[in-house]
């Protein structure tokens, strides 16, 4: 099939129309946190930088960056660990039921967040009887963070096979000595992209938030969704919003550079 | 391992099991007896269907939307851009899904706004923004999924080698046989494959409905009012089942085309 000189022109002009309308609503939140309006009132009559001033010195929405940063940083930790130990564990041995296993894993991308949400504040209140707060949001980030973990760690230990772990096994290195000098090493860029992967998803996650952070706790998120409908804070939500869509460009620019060795980065949600 | 069998699956046992049981209508404690009240109140009060409804739909419309503006993009990246352009426009493709789901919907509400550059835009030819309302939840929704369609496809017609093209072409294949009977085949799976992110992403949202949708509900809107507001819990389990059957219903029913491997 050759495509004709017309059909290409289109397909190139289509694809820079789409990537417009891609860029288009971002670019319009980067802008208005400088718009003199109150409003957002378009075009902008005037530009000015007082909406980031004032979003600097908004205690609630510094406190709930804290309360994302600790939520990430400890769901992400527990995702690694559980993640790549579930990895290996399917990887390596066989055992009844181990395509089931591995159906059942993409159960959770597949279903909406919201049953997610659910099941779990149903689990947390029902039937353990815990309290909504910290502890269970962390527990239940940590759920769909590990699902991440988990195919990052798969698909490269499926591509690499077990030729060399058994090499190491048969020159005289015991099961611990090959998980550190051999699989360790061979897994690192997969698993920090994972965890690369899990920080952001439990950053900006909100759905399965909603329903297991309990109403004491404040996560970014959160924060934004309980203001967005104010309109004496719309300024500062939307320098809070711009200022997040810059730090998006630093996960990205990490995974470009992780990408040289691993491109599960992109296919992972 | 143990933390999903037992985590999740047996949280979602126990969500139907929990949808079995009512609540005390004056002490608002759950009464753990096995009825089906939930479910028959589900299937005969005409808000929640016209609102399951409603929510299939708009999961549909999105489906489709996606596939739509995905292909011609996918193909040109593909087949068209040079490696250099194609590195570049899959990390542009890419990177507003780094972007916070929250603030991308928001930025839509700024898009819509009455006084937002669309209604700007649209006013010379005699238009305006839709406004927040159905339209505008199938507008937004389709742009927040609309990578987790690119990309399945890109990689489908990626794998899809030029020599199997030319040689269709050399066999005498004109363009859109070419199209039918080699590309559309490869694109298929791949478009499923798509397909379970956005209509799954979609039926659960209820959070871009609350902020572009006006006064508009979806499915997740029930369950959350139910379960937050309403502290109906086992109403709102019932509720959220609906999303899991038409899921499971959905993934065995394209479990045939290979498209699961594609995830």
């Amino acid at each position: 099939m050759s495509l004709s000189r017309l059909t290409r022109a289109l397909l190139g002009a289509f694809s820079a129309l789409a990537l417009v309308f891609v860029y288009a609503p971002l670019a319009l939140v980067l802008l208005n946190s400088f718009n003199t309006s109150r409003t957002f009132a378009w075009p902008p009559t005037g530009l000015t930088t007082r909406w980031w001033s004032a979003a600097a010195s908004s205690n609630g929405a510094r406190s709930a960056i804290v309360v994302s940063l600790e939520v990430a940083i400890i769901a992400t930790l527990i995702a690694l660990l559980l993640g790549t130990m579930a990895a290996l564990a399917l990887q390596r041995f066989s055992f009844f039921g181990r395509d089931t296993v591995s159906l059942l894993i993409i159960l959770p991308i597949a279903l909406p967040g919201v049953v997610t949400g659910i099941a779990l504040a149903n689990a947390f209140l029902t039937i353990f009887g815990i309290r909504l707060g910290f502890f269970t949001l962390v527990v239940s980030h940590a759920t769909f963070c590990m699902v991440t973990v988990f195919n990052n760690a798969m698909a490269r230990l499926r591509r690499l096979g077990g030729n060399l772990e058994e090499a190491s096994m048969d020159l005289g290195a015991g099961t611990f000595t090959t998980f550190r000098l051999i699989t360790l090493p061979m897994l690192r860029s997969a698993l920090l992209a994972g965890c690369l992967l899990s920080f952001a998803l439990s950053f900006d996650e909100i759905i399965v938030t909603t329903f297991t952070a309990g109403s004491g706790i404040q996560t970014l998120p959160i924060w934004i969704y309980q203001n967005l409908f104010r309109p004496n804070q719309a300024p500062v939500v939307n320098v809070v919003a711009a200022a997040l869509i810059v730090a998006s460009i630093v996960p990205v620019w990490f995974a470009q550079k992780l990408a040289g060795t691993d491109e599960s980065v992109a296919a992972a949600r | 391992m143990l933390w999903l069998g037992v985590a999740y699956l047996g949280a979602l046992a126990a969500l139907f099991v929990t949808s079995l049981w009512t609540v005390d209508g004056f002490t608002g404690v759950i009464t753990r007896e096995w009825t089906l009240q939930n479910f028959r109140d589900l299937a005969t009060i005409e808000v929640y269907r016209s609102i399951t409804f409603r929510t299939v739909l708009t999961a549909a419309a999105v489906t489709v939307i996606d596939i739509v503006i995905a292909f011609p993009i996918a193909l040109y990246m593909a087949k068209v851009a040079s490696p250099r352009l194609q590195r570049i426009l899959v990390i542009a493709v890419l990177t507003p899904l780094w972007a916070s789901y929250l603030v991308k919907a928001y930025a839509w509400r700024g898009m819509l706004s009455e006084t937002g550059p669309l209604s700007w835009l649209a006013r010379p030819f005699g238009l305006d923004s839709p406004g927040y309302g159905l339209a505008a939840t199938v507008i937004t929704l389709s742009y927040l999924w609309l990578p987790y369609m690119i990309l399945p496809m890109y990689a489908g017609l990626e794998r899809l080698p030029n020599s199997l093209l030319e040689a269709s072409a050399d066999l005498g294949a004109a363009t859109g046989m070419t199209m039918r009977r080699i590309v559309l085949p490869v694109l298929f799976p791949a478009a499923v494959a798509g397909s379970i992110f956005t209509f799954s992403l979609t039926l659960g949202d209820y959070i871009a409905v609350k902020i572009v949708g006006g006064a508009n509900q979806m499915l997740g809107n029930v369950v959350y009012d139910n379960f937050l507001t309403g502290n109906n819990m086992p109403f709102a389990a019932a509720v959220s089942t609906i999303p899991v059957v038409i899921m499971l219903v959905y993934l065995t029913a394209v479990r045939r085309t290979g498209a699961l491997e594609n995830l």
